[in-house]
């Protein structure tokens, strides 16, 4: 967390007070609770009353994915357009409608670079015009990083309810929710400095949607639970600095990112990098440098990194912790042993030219040792 | 050393961790992932594979403090370890699945991992004491014999048991509990596994039957006059007794025991009792923990056909594959495809998988 998150969060926790109740301190906390919307809604660019705040991401992708689902099946429509490579957070809501509650679901397929395919998205669009319930296209890839051409698929879709997973982007890259004239949108506070357990959900004003949690109504009858007013204010405080200082901190992760990819590819020739290989600003966020590894493992070589104090990631694990080729490099048409093959690095402004120095000097014999493992192993 | 514990999220490798880190190693904590799909074993497994045994490992490796990672094992454990269960069943043998899964998953395909990721060996919380003479490595009974392990693991050879190390050897389960307690770890009092990890309820029978059909056949006694029906061949096992199904009684009024069973025409025989007697037995391929006996001599030992079984007083010689023992008092109910092991005293001499019984 930044530390202007963590005074606001101590400062908040140490006063009463229910910002639902009318009493003096419950009105202190409701003011400071709605100041911090009113800062959000700036810094996101939407009206204040547009933010429903959750206690997480996926809490706020189900809201969004099965709030428009059941209202759109009200009406017969039952069709979910989405793409190839969504978070799980997306992906598993909308399987369990596919599952349980007779969704039709439409995955667009997606690029080798990591972008959405326009021309099937428009033709899925026309083949099920009148049925689509809901389209949920991410904004960036939490994998490899590629951001969506959002604005203009949500021209596209015209009154069709359109929800884009924007957690990854919210403060990394330009984020305008206005600009995006998108139906509903997820922010988080923890990945911009904030606090665990705090997101919000952006929905346009006027749009109706199936709450999915029922009780006191607090958040426009949409979203019930008490206001978790320290962490909505931490949220606050977090995306002010992280917004007052965008240009100089994405512009120096972004350099970080390059000299990351030039210095593994030197050590490592035949590596590649996954998703946009242009590093510009509008295609890629600035610091998710995704890398196949050809001939390795990529839980061995995570092993082997973490030992060197180095941490970057894998694909995603099942949820007895089993490493699984991840979905996203299998879309954009990875092989499954390329796919496990590929870690991910993530740089934030914290991040140092010598720490990628490091990383340079022991890739090698990581690469090395992981790949005769699995030459042993076959 | 840089060592692999092997961490099943139970009690004994937890503490076996914990001690390999006291002793000076730098270890590194693995739980197996054994299932494809670990989902699906939530509620039918016993000691590994499910959810909450990796959660448990994961918690205990963060109380010793040590990085945890999970190897993913699946393959390797159907193909050698499940498959071979089948097929040794379905020929009318039956197999001990924790002896290949020693001798193909922890100590050959993890253990392999391991040395070309850059260890030197796997720890395991196995109750066994291995002896280093500085020659060669050899294998002995636990101190505590009512948990003495080394049966199950008498299918090392000297490789493999070089790079094993088991810390718990010489302490008693009940102390291993204590010292899981004091050091913090939550799973002290979880209990242990008995049945086979992959066979959900230890419906032994139940999951064979699922797995290979209900095949109807006749049980027939040995002049090959039919008693009654079964299920599946391969779910009976040379000696048992229980759940034949028989209304027939024997002249003797005596119970009837499985005698034989025969793949091909899908066949339990059974008889008496005394029929069961067997005092010669043939295993192969014969492997030793340590320095290999002399071709054609004959020993003095112990034979110990299952796990936790007697160990029976014996001569034994090696004709060069196989291992072959004659015991001095027969035994009742020896099933081919169980692990023969042979012990000079305490210690394990080699192991073999029973092929003849007469």
């Amino acid at each position: 967390m930044v530390p202007a998150a963590i005074a606001a969060l101590t400062q908040s926790a140490t006063h009463l007070g229910n910002a639902s109740s009318l009493h003096s301190a419950g009105r202190k906390a409701r003011k400071d609770l709605e100041q911090a919307r009113e800062e959000l809604a700036k810094i996101a660019d939407c009206a204040p009353s547009e933010i429903i705040f959750t206690a997480s991401g996926t809490e706020a992708n189900n809201l969004a994915i099965k709030g428009f689902y059941w209202r759109g099946k009200k009406t017969g429509k039952n069709v979910i357009i989405t793409s190839s490579f969504e978070h799980h957070a997306v992906i598993d809501p909308i399987h369990w409608l596919q599952e349980h509650e007779g969704a039709v679901v439409i995955e667009i397929p997606v690029s080798e670079n990591g972008f959405i395919n326009e021309a099937k998205y428009q033709e899925a669009l026309t083949k099920y015009a009148g049925k689509i319930a809901l389209i949920s296209i991410m904004h960036s890839n939490n994998e490899i990083g590629t951001i969506q051409p959002i604005q203009r698929l949500a021209q596209i879709a015209g009154e069709i309810p359109f929800h884009t997973d924007s957690v990854q982007s919210f403060l990394k890259t330009k984020f305008s929710f206005k600009d995006l004239a998108v139906t509903s949108a997820t922010i988080s506070a923890h990945k911009v400095g904030g606090p665990l357990g705090v997101a919000a959900l952006i929905l346009k004003r006027g749009v109706d949607l199936e709450p999915i949690l029922h009780g006191g109504g607090q958040e426009r009858d949409l979203r019930s639970g008490t206001f978790n007013a320290p962490g909505i204010i931490a949220f606050a405080a977090a995306a002010k600095f992280y917004q007052e200082n965008f240009a100089k901190r994405t512009t120096r992760v972004r350099q970080l990112k390059q000299l990351l990819i030039t210095k593994v590819l030197e050590q490592i020739p035949d590596a590649h990098l996954n998703g946009d290989k242009s590093n510009s600003d509008d295609l890629s966020l600035p610091g998710i440098a995704n890398i196949t590894f050809p001939g390795t493992e990529s839980d061995g070589m995570l092993l082997l990194l973490d030992a060197e104090g180095i941490a970057c990631s894998t694909g995603s694990a099942c949820s007895a912790g089993v490493q699984q080729p991840s979905h996203v490099l299998m879309a954009i048409g990875l092989s499954e042993s390329a796919a496990r093959s590929s870690l991910r690095f993530s740089l934030s402004d914290t991040n140092t030219e010598s720490e990628i120095e490091k990383l340079a000097a022991v890739i090698s014999n990581v690469v090395a040792r992981s790949r005769a493992t699995l030459v042993k192993a076959n | 050393m840089r060592l692999v514990a092997a961490m099943s999220g139970g009690v004994d490798s937890a503490v076996a961790a914990a001690r390999a880190v006291d002793a000076g190693h730098d270890v590194v904590g693995v739980h197996l992932a054994l299932s494809s799909n670990p989902q699906k074993y939530r509620s039918g497994a016993r000691g590994c594979c499910t959810i909450e045994d990796s959660h448990d490992a994961r918690r205990a490796a963060d109380v010793i403090g040590i990085p945890f990672y999970i190897w993913d094992m699946a393959n390797e454990f159907h193909d050698q370890v499940v498959e071979n269960f089948l097929s040794e069943y379905k020929s009318g043998r039956t197999p001990n699945p924790c002896l290949r899964c020693n001798e193909k998953i922890k100590f050959a395909a993890v253990l392999d991992r391991a040395k070309a990721l850059g260890f030197d060996g796997v720890v395991t919380g196995h109750y066994a004491i291995t002896k280093d003479n500085g020659t060669y490595k050899t294998l002995h009974r636990a101190k505590d014999y009512a948990k003495d392990q080394s049966y199950v693991l008498a299918v090392l050879n000297e490789e493999q048991l070089q790079g094993a190390h088991f810390p718990l050897g010489d302490t008693e389960k009940i102390d291993t509990r204590k010292e899981a307690k004091a050091r913090g770890l939550f799973v002290a009092n979880k209990p242990d596994s008995h049945d086979i990890c992959f066979v959900p309820h230890g419906d032994n029978a139940g999951w064979l039957r699922d797995k290979l059909g209900s095949n109807v056949g006749p049980i027939v006694d040995q002049t090959g006059e039919k008693l009654g029906e079964h299920r599946g061949a391969y779910t009976y096992t040379v000696g048992q007794r229980r759940g034949l199904g028989l209304t027939v009684p024997t002249k003797s009024g005596e119970p009837r025991y499985v005698l034989k069973i025969e793949p091909k025409t899908n066949t339990v025989v059974v008889g008496e009792h005394e029929q069961l007697a067997v005092k010669n037995i043939v295993g192969t391929p014969a492997i030793f923990c340590g320095p290999k006996i002399d071709v054609n001599k004959n020993y003095k030992g112990f034979a110990q056909v299952r796990a936790h079984g007697d160990a029976l007083p014996c001569e034994y010689l090696f004709d060069g594959t196989s291992i072959k023992v004659n015991l001095d008092e027969p035994l009742f109910g020896l099933a081919t495809g169980q692990g023969l092991v042979i012990y000079d005293q305490d210690r394990v001499v080699g192991s073999a998988t029973i092929t003849e019984t007469n």
